[in-house]
């Protein structure tokens, strides 16, 4: 009959053949007993004469069409994957109504496969010998869809580890930031082997002792070495960046620093360069103060 | 004195990005049941066990000794947890190795591994705390540099490192364990992947691995198994990353720790005397640069033997047979493979990548700002 | 066994709050103390003990390094472990027998981060971490399985206490007091104080102990043993790898005048006692024990140290070091000491 939400347009008819409250198929002895023991919970399997497991279970040997036996097993609830095919738009009436897989399962214990869905997410996760689950429905009545869909076991979690810490630089390193934030660059010399490092620090890693007097160090300096990075870094304003070892006037061992100012590749070992500061307001109490190295203009060194 | 240290046993996992398949228990188990296996023992014939792995940020479970003790059989023993940056692999062997030299205990199982597919190891790599005074850039930008010094240094030509970028994967295909296995690879293959830190190219790099590797260590009373390799000297050194002066091209750490594994080797030109060496090379360059820092050549000629195929499988000094750290690289296991390799030649099990009548072998491993080292030399004879 | 002694033990003024200072500015004053002790600037062997995740960085250790003067470059390790497993590792090199001496030290810093969700971090990854079961919680659990009496446990935190007041190293921290429970059965005078510090221990072997230092600690034995991880899998009453240790290291055959023992949690030290075999006459914790100064991955070496120091200034005669790692004790070191 035709749906008054649908007016007809000339000589076209919406037409609907449904038997109200649907059909009552009786299953008899061999799928009514797979199903009831759906309903349980359970899945099981039929012996073939010929010693196989059918799953689902018939009433006859496909093969030859003699009766199966009356011995039933259970199978699964595990089973492997065998082969699938991915629906990205489910239909009305498919077991999902979210992106799945059609699949041909061989539950363990098995010699057949079962088709069902598998809710894998995503189609990527579906593989061969993917290992899959039944979801069962709370309510069950004894139906295929007692299972809700198959979905893969377990094979990882996904552990958030997150520690929080709160931080502060070390005594020298303070000390040297507190310079940083006046524009300065505040090294030390050992008062041991005499040689001037930057930036300051307590002791002195080649004599193993406490390091007291501090030197101001100029901001002019000479490129040791240097990488020409490619992959991109937050700290760098584009690709390709260079951080150098940058060995200031004065000092005896170089800093790894930004070089700006010139291209990539036309940076070269034993180049003058000198700091360039942030604008004075811009300050605080970190090397971003530095926003590079840029050359100086003077003839290289020789290394 | 020292009493002798032989293996008996060597396992290893196949090394892969990911190793889906198995928990962290599971993965150290395979390696270290194929040790037992080699070794014909069981978990009970091991007096005490030794991990070793990087970071514990890379897989976020800490000290990791605690929840892998009964996996690996040692309840009721003592263990123990090594952990020096990237030459940790080495430094586990020699833990190990110590104990047995030491006389403490006669049948040691050692570990090291790395599931860095868990989290990501650029990622656990370049993690940093805040106030710092230098830029930290990844680990090729950190090596970059000195690699750039080395070529200024000694004029080498720019297609060095990819003959041995090429080298090493071929040795791979003959190693069922290695992870990059790319057939047909060749300079112009390494040559036509990008520049990452110059001269530093994608196919100049190490991959990054999970796997783990394991040996069997024992006292010269309690051998089982096939064929024993020695330890004839073993020997860790460390030097501060910021010393001024430092030569970061030809570390004095490095040159020292040769120099003392070869007085106890009995061993004056390694060049000559030395059968394969398992070099800790996870930039192609430092094949070069190792080659001179252990002395096989000298300095500034480092590139000159790699250039004339003495180190390929077939040359009068094979280095990484096995494929090397460029090949594969879980990062806290690379170390003890490479002891592990070096074992297996000196003993003639090296299936495919065996050199012929391997008798001494070099193992080892570097880490930090290439400022710790750990290595061992093994021998088919007993010292 | 080559004869060994510990000849030297020096620590910081241990701090329940950041001072500070970095890692490497915390370790040289024990550094520099133990080597002015000893005259030694050298060492055969350096092994030190320290983790990543207090200090929330990787390679916390490599810092560390710039307080030892490594130069000419030095045969030296590290254990992601509790420092007492660095002394055991040199002990170990010691044996061998071409080196006569080994500088030993461990630091950390609690006061960085939440020590107990530091340590969720050591649990099975996939079973108990995920639980978000803290420090605190599972020490409960073994407390609640013990089933020790709050007056035992009261008297151990006071006695502890006192000690640490009277201890310039240790924190000064009032007698408990107060009946809300943290975790039930524990209270929060139950668990140690967080803590920051450091310290360093110089071994050496025969007659080069015999010429650094008067009455040497003469280690006549060290064992550690490990149990299984999971807590459901052993019996959390008792520390059968603390009584397997002390067997190994020969606890049990003579007296023990004075032992330090790993006590972060008031009822591990009747465990302990039980599980060492000491006896009423053996003086637990003069420095005051972990419950007064725990500066995580040093407070096992302190141990050692502090009982070697009584050997050292004549107060006792043979002493025991206990170290601990793990949840609930499932790791243990134990060094027997001597005059």
């Amino acid at each position: 009959m035709p749906s008054s939400a649908d007016p007809p347009a000339p000589l076209r008819a919406r037409h609907v053949l449904e038997f109200p409250g649907g059909y009552t198929r009786t299953t008899g002895p061999v799928i009514g007993r797979f199903l009831t023991e759906m309903r349980d919970g359970r899945l099981v399997g039929v012996r073939t004469a010929a010693g196989r497991t059918l799953v689902p279970p018939l009433e006859y040997d496909p093969d030859t069409g003699d009766a199966v036996t009356e011995e039933f097993v259970e199978v699964g609830p595990s089973g492997t994957v065998e082969s699938w095919a991915w629906v990205s738009t489910p239909r009305k009436g498919h077991p999902l109504d979210r992106p799945f897989a059609w699949a041909l399962i061989r539950l363990d214990g098995a010699d057949t496969s079962l088709v069902h869905a598998v809710d894998a997410g995503d189609v990527r996760a579906m593989r061969p010998g993917l290992r899959v689950r039944p979801r069962w429905r709370a309510e069950r009545t004894g139906h295929i869809t007692d299972i809700e869909s198959f979905v893969p076991e377990v094979t990882r979690i996904v552990s958030e580890v997150r520690t929080e810490y709160t931080v502060t630089p070390g005594l020298a390193l303070r000390r040297f930031l507190e310079g940083i934030a006046e524009g300065v660059l505040i090294g030390c010399r050992c008062g041991t082997c005499h040689k001037v490092y930057v930036p300051y620090r307590s002791s002195c890693p080649e004599c193993g002792v406490s390091i007291t007097e501090e030197v101001v160090v100029p901001d002019t300096g000479t490129i040791t070495t240097f990488a020409v990075n490619n992959l991109p870094d937050p700290r760098a304003p584009e690709v390709p960046f260079v951080s150098a070892y940058i060995q200031l006037d004065g000092t005896d061992i170089p800093m790894i620093a930004l070089v700006g100012g010139i291209a990539a590749h036309e940076v070269r070992q034993g180049m003058r360069v000198r700091a360039v500061w942030v604008p004075e307001e811009e300050r605080t109490m970190s090397m971003a103060n530095i926003r590079w190295f840029a050359p100086t203009g003077e003839p290289d060194v020789e290394l | 004195m020292s009493n002798p240290c032989a293996v008996i046993g060597v396992g290893q996992t196949r090394y892969t990005t990911k190793r889906r398949d198995v928990s962290l228990a599971g993965l150290v188990r395979e390696a270290a049941l194929r040790a037992l296996q080699d070794a014909g023992l069981t978990w009970k014939d091991i007096d005490a066990v030794v991990i070793g792995k990087a970071p514990d940020l890379f897989e976020g479970v800490m000290m990791p000794e605690a929840y892998l003790a009964d996996a690996l059989g040692a309840a009721g023993k003592p263990m123990m947890r090594v952990h020096t940056a990237g030459s940790v692999g080495g430094s586990t062997a020699l833990v190990g190795a110590s104990l047995i030299q030491g006389g403490v205990h006669d049948r040691v199982l050692v570990v090291a591994f790395e599931k860095q597919s868990e989290s990501n190891a650029t990622w656990a790599l370049s993690t940093h705390l805040p106030f710092s005074a230098s830029l930290v850039v990844g680990a090729g930008g950190y090596f970059a540099p000195h690699i750039r010094e080395y070529i200024r240094r000694s004029g080498a030509p720019e297609h060095i490192g990819h003959l041995v970028a090429v080298k090493d994967r071929r040795n791979a295909l003959k190693n069922p364990y290695a992870h990059l296995r790319i057939p047909g690879i060749d300079r112009e293959m390494v040559e036509s992947t990008p520049m990452l830190w110059e001269p530093i190219r994608y196919l100049d790099t190490c991959p990054s691995s999970d796997g783990a590797c394991a040996m069997v260590l024992a006292a010269q009373d309690r051998l089982t198994g096939s064929t024993p390799a020695w330890v004839l000297g073993a020997a860790t050194r460390s030097e501060p990353i910021f010393r001024a002066g430092r030569d970061t091209v030809n570390p004095q750490g490095g040159k020292d720790c040769a120099a003392d594994v070869y007085r106890q080797a009995g061993i004056v030109d390694p060049r000559r005397e030395i059968d394969v060496a398992e070099v800790y090379v996870p930039f192609s360059w430092y094949e070069p640069m190792w080659l001179e820092n252990l002395g096989f050549a000298a300095e500034g000629e480092g590139w000159k033997l790699t250039e004339s195929g003495a180190t390929a499988l077939d040359g009068d000094i094979p280095w990484n047979a096995s494929g090397g750290v460029l090949s594969s690289n879980p990062i806290g296991a690379s170390g003890l493979i490479r002891f592990a390799e070096a074992a297996l030649q000196v003993r003639g099990m090296a299936g495919e990548h065996q050199v012929d009548g391997a008798r001494r072998a070099l193992g080892h491993a570097y880490g930090g700002g290439a400022q710790f080292f750990a290595m061992w030399m093994v021998g088919s004879d007993k010292p | 066994m080559r004869e060994t002694a510990v000849v030297a033990f020096a620590q910081t003024r241990h701090s329940a709050v950041d001072e500070g200072r970095s890692e490497a500015e915390l370790i040289l004053p024990p550094l520099e103390e133990v080597r002015a002790a000893t005259g030694l600037r050298r060492f055969g062997f350096t092994c030190s003990g320290s983790c990543d995740y207090l200090a929330g960085a990787p390679f916390s250790f490599v810092s560390a390094l710039d307080a030892l003067g490594a130069w000419p470059p030095i045969s030296e390790s590290h254990v992601e472990m509790d420092a007492a497993w660095a002394l055991y590792e040199a002990w170990v090199r010691l044996q061998h027998g071409d080196v006569d001496s080994a500088l030993v030290y461990g630091f950390g810093k609690s006061s960085l981060g939440d020590l107990r969700e530091i340590m969720t971090l050591q649990l099975d990854p996939y079973y108990l971490a995920p639980l978000g079961l803290d420090q605190v919680s599972f020490a409960a659990l073994q407390a609640s399985a013990t089933g020790a009496e709050r007056a035992e446990l009261d008297e151990i935190v006071r006695r502890s206490r006192a000690d640490g007041r009277a201890n310039p190293y240790a924190l000064d921290l009032p007698d408990p007091s107060g009946q809300d429970a943290e975790v039930a059965p524990l209270r929060p005078y139950d668990i140690a104080p967080i803590t920051d510090g450091a310290a360093a221990v110089v071994l050496a072997a025969g007659d080069l102990a015999r010429e650094l230092c008067e009455r040497p600690a003469w280690i006549t034995g060290i064992a550690h043993r490990i149990e299984p991880h999971y807590l459901g899998m052993r019996d959390l009453a008792r520390s059968v790898s603390a009584a397997d240790a002390a067997r190994a290291a020969g606890a049990g055959k003579g007296d023990v005048d004075v032992a330090e023992l790993h006590v972060q949690f008031s009822h591990e030290e009747p465990i302990l006692r039980e599980a060492l075999g000491l006896g009423e006459g053996t003086r637990v914790n003069p420095s005051g024990g972990p419950l007064a100064a725990n500066p995580v991955m040093a407070t096992g070496l302190i141990r050692i140290g502090e009982a070697a120091a009584r050997v050292m200034d004549g107060t006792a005669n043979r002493v025991l070091g206990h170290a601990t790692s793990g949840p609930c004790l499932q790791h243990n070191l134990v060094t027997v000491m001597e005059a």
